[in-house]
């Protein structure tokens, strides 16, 4: 050991960078046993502390459960909106006073015209049996004297005729008609409500990110205190010849035990909600006579779940050790 | 801040570092251990320079000096024996060696029979043992104190720089930084004294 006024030598020095003692085989059995326990003792820390951590779980499956909670909503209201079919179908209500020769002739006029595809017909009488027979008002309507419904055409764009405007101004068209009391587009309510859910989807995605975010910035703070708690214990590791990566390994644990038990948790808060909300939402489609049914967690959404959450675990830490772990300095 | 410090300890040398509070005893320590970086002139251990090395190998370098530190810096919820294994676990020894290695460390201490007990029960002298065991346990070729007797009555002090020498019989370098001077005349070693940052006296067995 000597200490001299001299400039150092351009030589790499020669450090050791390898574990010493023991042969191979056993170095690798103290390697994964280390890591075992490294895990083990993480968890026994969690137990340990289990109102602390408790809470912390808490929050975090909270938020977690919330981001897979909209998920699942809208992937049943995916399936709902799936179920029904967007068409350009046009609906034209003709006045009441038109005569059956002079709706006829309307009809074939319409026929003609290049964009259209199909025209059905619907007359009074049609549609007052479609609605006796679809409302349940059947007695109502039979005290009526005279049939209140128009007749319809039901007018099927060409397919072609994809484009929005162009479908409007066709409907504007039909509008104009002397015939015709008011067109409507039957089934642009599907378009929206697909639109909406495409924003629906967006927003959850972006919810996600945020909760997702929140998670990892809680996890953090969480490790942080736990660093803070034990700092001792690294400052000594750290003087008796300790990695980084040794120091870091508990610590990783935790964090993945956090993730992971709020995941478990959160998996369980929505599929209590679920279950909760299932029996009246069955019930309620049954009266629309739709094939409407629940959708839960699947295994694959569970598994992401899990995986999502002990990750944003890991990371939560790893960014705490990262950035505080330097200034865990002996002394 | 240190200057003008020039010294070399042969393999096997067991010396003491002295002077007055603030003089620069721990940070000359701290040099060697790498828990502070020279910002002139090198420092040399084994032959190579530690103004070269880089940050991940510094735990490599620690693990070759052992550090005893005058408030022991024992682990409060760990027995003794998960104290003195700490070294040993950290340089993914087996269990089997580990084992092995912590009852030969603290037999040497005269502790062994206590591997069970919680540093907290101990007396000072006994928790300073198991702090001097933690450092020896890896066989470190280089011991590095910084007042071990600092916290000990006379008679304790005595017994801790005796143990000190048995582990020079076996051949460890030993610097010892203490300012009880009544205790290190005693004792027959080099002495290098301090004052302000300088190196300003040097007793050995020569000039003694």
């Amino acid at each position: 050991m000597k200490h001299v006024n001299k400039k150092p030598g351009k030589q790499e020095p020669r450090w050791q960078t390898k574990t010493s003692g023991g042969n191979f085989v056993d170095k690798f059995h103290a390697y994964r046993g280390h890591h075992a326990q490294a895990l083990f003792s993480s968890l026994g820390r969690l137990v340990a502390s289990r109102f602390s951590s408790a809470m912390t779980i808490a929050v975090l499956a909270i938020a977690i459960s919330l981001a897979a909670g909209f998920y699942i909503l809208v992937v049943n209201l995916q399936q709902l909106a799936g179920n029904l079919e967007a068409s350009n179908q046009i609906s034209l209500f003709l006045k009441d006073d038109i005569s059956e020769a002079r709706t006829n002739k309307f009809a074939n006029s319409i026929r003609q015209n290049p964009d259209v595809q199909e025209v059905k017909l619907i007359t009074k009488e049609q549609a007052l049996a479609e609605f006796q027979s679809y409302s349940g008002f059947g007695e109502a309507i039979k005290a009526l004297e005279k049939n209140p419904l128009p007749v319809v055409l039901q007018v099927q764009p060409k397919n072609s005729l994809e484009n929005e405007q162009a479908l409007q101004a066709l409907l504007e068209d039909f509008s104009r008609s002397a015939e015709v009391d008011f067109a409507q587009m039957d089934m642009q309510w599907v378009k929206r409500l697909k639109s909406i859910m495409e924003v629906a989807r967006r927003g959850v995605f972006l919810l996600s990110l945020l909760l997702g975010a929140g998670v990892l910035f809680i996890t953090a703070n969480t490790i942080r205190l736990e660093l803070y708690n034990r700092r001792d214990e690294v400052v000594i590791a750290k003087l008796v010849g300790a990695t980084n990566g040794f120091i870091h390994r508990p610590f990783l644990y935790s964090g993945f035990w956090i993730g992971f038990f709020s995941g478990v948790a959160a998996w369980f808060i929505v599929t209590v909600i679920m279950l909760i909300l299932r029996q009246p939402v069955e019930t309620l489609s049954r009266l629309y006579d739709s094939a409407f049914h629940v959708l839960f967690l699947g295994f694959t959404e569970t598994l992401a779940l899990l995986l999502i959450s002990s990750v944003l675990g890991v990371v939560g830490s790893w960014i705490v050790l990262h950035f505080q772990l330097q200034q865990l300095k002996p002394e | 801040m240190l200057r003008n410090v020039s010294f070399h300890l042969e393999r096997g040398e067991m010396a003491f570092l002295t002077g007055h509070s603030g003089a620069g005893k721990s940070t000359l320590l701290k040099l060697i251990a790498l828990i502070e970086r020279c910002s002139r002139g090198q420092v040399l251990l084994d032959g190579e320079s530690l103004n070269l090395a880089k940050d991940r190998q510094v735990p490599y370098i620690r693990r070759k000096v052992g550090l005893i530190f005058q408030d022991y810096k024992l682990l409060q919820d760990r027995t003794v024996f998960d104290n003195v294994a700490l070294p040993l676990l950290i340089a993914g020894y087996g269990h089997h060696e580990v084992s092995r290695r912590v009852r030969a460390s603290l037999d040497k201490v005269g502790l062994l029979g206590k591997e069970k007990k919680y540093p907290a029960v101990l007396s000072g002298g006994e928790q300073q043992r198991v702090g001097i065991a933690r450092a020896v346990v890896n066989k470190p070729p280089m011991i590095l104190a910084d007042e071990p007797t600092g916290n000990l009555d006379p008679e304790l002090s005595a017994e801790i720089m005796h143990l000190f020498e048995q582990f020079q019989q076996v051949g460890v370098t030993i610097l010892i930084a203490s300012h009880d001077i009544s205790l290190i005349a005693q004792m027959n070693h080099r002495i290098l004294k301090l004052d302000h940052g300088q190196l300003v006296g040097e007793l050995n067995d020569e000039t003694r």
